[in-house]
């Protein structure tokens, strides 16, 4: 995807100052009318919701003390796999951005909340209700854009190590909750560093999230394993807890990338943000810098509701279960400002998610250009590419680039 | 998810288990085990105080006695003390103060009885709302308005309102007791109307036994009592111990009244509602306790967040996004008023009321609404 401001059609182009205005009062609007609404019936749906959750979570615990016997082993091991999605997504995720933090319940509040994750509550706020939220799909700016390990956009350069990047981002994927704690600390940029110049923030917030680690550890692979002893059940135990966290990060990361990620979605260069951006300018960035995935109840709970993305990042702190009320309304008002409200069942986006990981891994051009006819001549050079120096890189790109050009008049002048 | 940790006593039960709940801790971190039980037990001894309602009960149209079976923690109370109740509102936990109107019950059931006032959030709940089954959060009773032991031999109670909740408990207790007390009793129970006044029959039902002396009056058919006419009403006055309860002018009136004649006097006040939000930009003075703020005062205009507000005194204040989205800058707001920036929404804290540690406020979108303390 290139920046907005660098596409050669700007999709915003044909709104006004005061049209973005005007989308922002109405978006006001909406956002008032849940706020007037909200109360007992809202205040239920989430208690119930930790309830079920705690239930769920200690049956499949219990179930597993018998896991030596595989049927209980692959209901436990599910109930635990659903037990902490919706823990990580339509509790813990909304709970921490303060939906519930009206009903001024100590229990469900933002500021009290720690979740079954490897990152902590405090880091996860300031990476992501603040950075992100923030900072939306800006280039640079936003580290939810490909974590800070990957190439999401043509403007960044290409260089072969991106080649591994599908790669990566599969064990990103089945190791999310450690790849989150990771750059929640900036662990990067931080270890870069002489050890001597790191912020005493950011020791405090290694060593928390060490401490945190280690408590998830201890209970997923020491103590409930140790628990199923008596029956035999260690190993089992420990297989159906590693399964779990391996399922729940997979599936987080999906719908993660479904939210911004998939083909279509804007990015935004920094420059292009105005220094004082109005709150209608704001909300505008977060109408086109996210994805919806369309399904049923049951889908849009277990993604805790962030299939509602667009929703979501207009209203961060509404109620979760309000944003399927607003949708058809967010959804109309985007008709009627001519904007595109990118919506697309799970597969759909997830494919989109990854076609776009995979591109980007490419030289811009490359997978464009490549067809089973040319595939031998391609791959010779992309071999050149991924071995030559910058300025053979230079040269492949610049000839990649003229392919690609004729081929778009090629295909514009055949139709 | 916080919870006060347990005292440890040394001593082997205890480690074991102490142990035993370390377990069990680190197998639901990052719950804590209260977390957890509370799913299946929450009146169990241990957790966090609540009582689950047993019985509404109608006493007049606007009033109504809440019985609860309160968790194990209760710790007891005596006639006359109140309890803190937080109560779920359209979803919203509010707290407020009632008086328990039952001595020690033989089911360890606790009661209260509530008054709806007109736009009584809280107590038009209670009243019309509250269904048994439906849980509450408590706090341990409290208060001073107690009768001195031994009971004096010679009592004066007067009540108006509402303010006769106390004595109602005092005395309850005192007549559930097999031996009738040989305490003389005169009670003076003021209401707006005949109608108005809660446990009429109750209390007539103990005059015509013999057991109290009601003095009776209402607004609307004797007219605003004057204290003056006290000694009229009770030609003992003198003799007698006084405990009074209730609105602000009634004990105003009778603590001139008795410090005039030079007698003593026991009064209860039920806290008004102190907090006047300012009208539109007029912003207050906001005071910053707690270790950082270390009692900074600010004046803040209506229209500033109160985040820039402290920045620019100098206060390092916690931060994030600055536009109400990441809730980094939540703050306890221990009392006072504030208003959203975004929408004009007004969010109030009274001491007392609305809950023990305040109420959290986002400080970036918060604007002063009059004069405001905040925990930090």
């Amino acid at each position: 995807m290139t920046t907005i401001t660098r596409k050669p059609e700007n999709p915003i182009a044909h709104l006004s100052p005061e049209d973005i205005e005007e989308i922002g009062a109405e978006l006001d609007a909406i956002r008032q009318e849940v706020l007037d609404s909200r109360g007992e019936r809202d205040a239920a749906y989430i208690r119930r919701m930790v309830t079920i959750q705690r239930r769920l979570e200690l049956a499949s615990r219990a179930t597993l003390l018998a896991s030596v016997f595989p049927p209980a082993w692959v209901a436990g091991t599910v109930g635990l796999s659903v037990a902490k999605i919706l823990e990580n997504m339509e509790i813990g995720h909304n709970v921490m951005h303060g939906q519930w933090d009206w009903m001024r319940d100590p229990k469900i509040h933002s500021t009290t909340w720690e979740w079954d994750n490897a990152s902590t509550a405090e880091g996860w706020k300031h990476s992501h209700n603040e950075v992100h939220h923030t900072y939306t799909n800006i280039v640079g700016k936003d580290n939810d854009l490909g974590y800070g390990i990957m190439r999401v956009d043509e403007d960044q350069r290409w260089h072969p190590m991106y080649l591994g990047q599908p790669l990566w981002n599969f064990i990103n994927a089945c190791f999310f909750e450690y790849g989150i704690a990771a750059y929640d600390l900036e662990l990067g940029k931080n270890l870069s560093m002489p050890k001597e110049k790191r912020s005493e923030t950011f020791k405090r917030n290694a060593k928390n999230t060490l401490r945190k680690i280690r408590k998830q550890a201890t209970k997923d692979y020491v103590v409930n394993p140790a628990l199923a002893l008596p029956t035999g059940a260690f190993l089992p135990t420990l297989a159906a807890n590693f399964t779990a966290n391996l399922v729940r990060n997979l599936w987080s990361h999906s719908v993660i990338m479904c939210g911004h990620f998939p083909e279509g979605v804007e990015t935004f260069e920094k420059k292009s943000i105005p220094e004082n951006e109005t709150r209608g300018e704001w909300y505008v960035r977060q109408m086109l810098g996210s994805a919806n995935i369309s399904g049923s109840k049951l889908m849009h709970l277990m993604t805790g509701n962030l299939s509602h993305q667009i929703e979501h990042h207009l209203f961060p702190d509404l109620p979760s279960n309000r944003y399927a009320e607003v949708a058809p309304r967010v959804k109309a008002l985007f008709a009627k400002h001519g904007l595109n409200y990118h919506e697309a069942p799970l597969p759909q986006q997830v494919a989109s998610a990854w076609h776009k990981v995979v591109r980007l891994s490419l030289p811009n051009g490359w997978l464009e250009t490549t067809t089973p006819a040319n595939a031998p001549q391609q791959l010779a050079l992309l071999w050149t590419m991924a071995t030559g120096d910058r300025r053979t890189r230079r040269a492949a790109q610049a000839r990649l680039e003229q392919l690609a050009r004729r081929q778009r008049t090629e295909v514009a002048a055949a139709a | 998810m916080t919870t006060a940790a347990a005292p440890f006593v040394p001593g082997r039960g205890r480690t074991l288990r102490s142990a035993l709940r370390r377990v069990a801790e680190s197998a639901v971190t990052p719950l804590e085990l209260d977390d957890v039980l509370d799913v299946f037990h929450p009146l169990r001894a241990g957790a966090e105080l609540r009582g689950r309602i047993v019985q509404v009960l109608p006493e007049t149209p606007e009033s109504a006695t809440i019985v609860l079976k309160p968790g194990r923690a209760w710790a007891g109370h005596v006639p006359g003390q109140y309890v803190r109740v937080g109560v779920d509102v359209e979803g919203v936990r509010l707290w407020r103060t009632y008086s328990l109107t039952h001595g020690p019950r033989p089911d360890g059931c606790i009661s209260i009885t509530v008054k709806a006032i007109p736009d009584g959030v809280v107590s038009n709940h209670l009243v019309h709302r509250a269904r048994a089954g439906q849980m509450l959060q408590l706090a341990q009773a409290e208060g001073e308005f107690v009768l001195p032991q031994p009971v004096p031999g010679k009592l004066l109670l007067v009540t108006g309102g509402s303010g006769i909740t106390p004595v109602i408990g005092m005395l309850r207790n005192l007549h559930s007791k097999a031996v009738a007390p040989t305490t003389d009793i005169v009670l003076v129970h003021v209401n707006a109307s005949e109608s108005a006044a809660i446990f009429r029959a109750e209390l007539r039902a103990l005059h015509a036994a013999g057991r109290i002396r009601l003095v009776e009056r209402f607004d609307d058919t004797h007219g605003v009592l004057d204290v003056a006419l006290l000694a009229e009403l009770v030609p003992d006055l003198d003799e007698r111990l006084t405990y009074a309860c209730g609105p602000a002018g009634l004990l105003d009136a009778l603590e001139q009244h008795h410090a005039d004649r030079g007698l003593d006097l026991t009064t209860e006040r039920f806290r008004p509602v102190l907090v006047a939000p300012a009208d539109g930009e007029a912003g207050g003075t906001v005071t910053l306790t707690g270790p950082t703020g270390g009692g900074t005062t600010i004046e803040a205009d209506g229209t500033t967040p109160i985040l820039d507000a402290a920045e620019q005194a100098g206060v390092l204040m916690p931060s994030g996004c600055r536009m109400g989205i990441c809730m980094g800058c939540v703050l306890p707001m221990r009392a006072g008023a504030v208003r959203d920036l975004r929408n004009g929404a007004l969010t109030v804290a009274v001491p007392g009321e609305t809950g023990p540690q305040g109420v959290p406020i986002q400080t970036c979108i918060s604007a002063a609404a009059g004069a405001c303390s905040i925990d930090h």
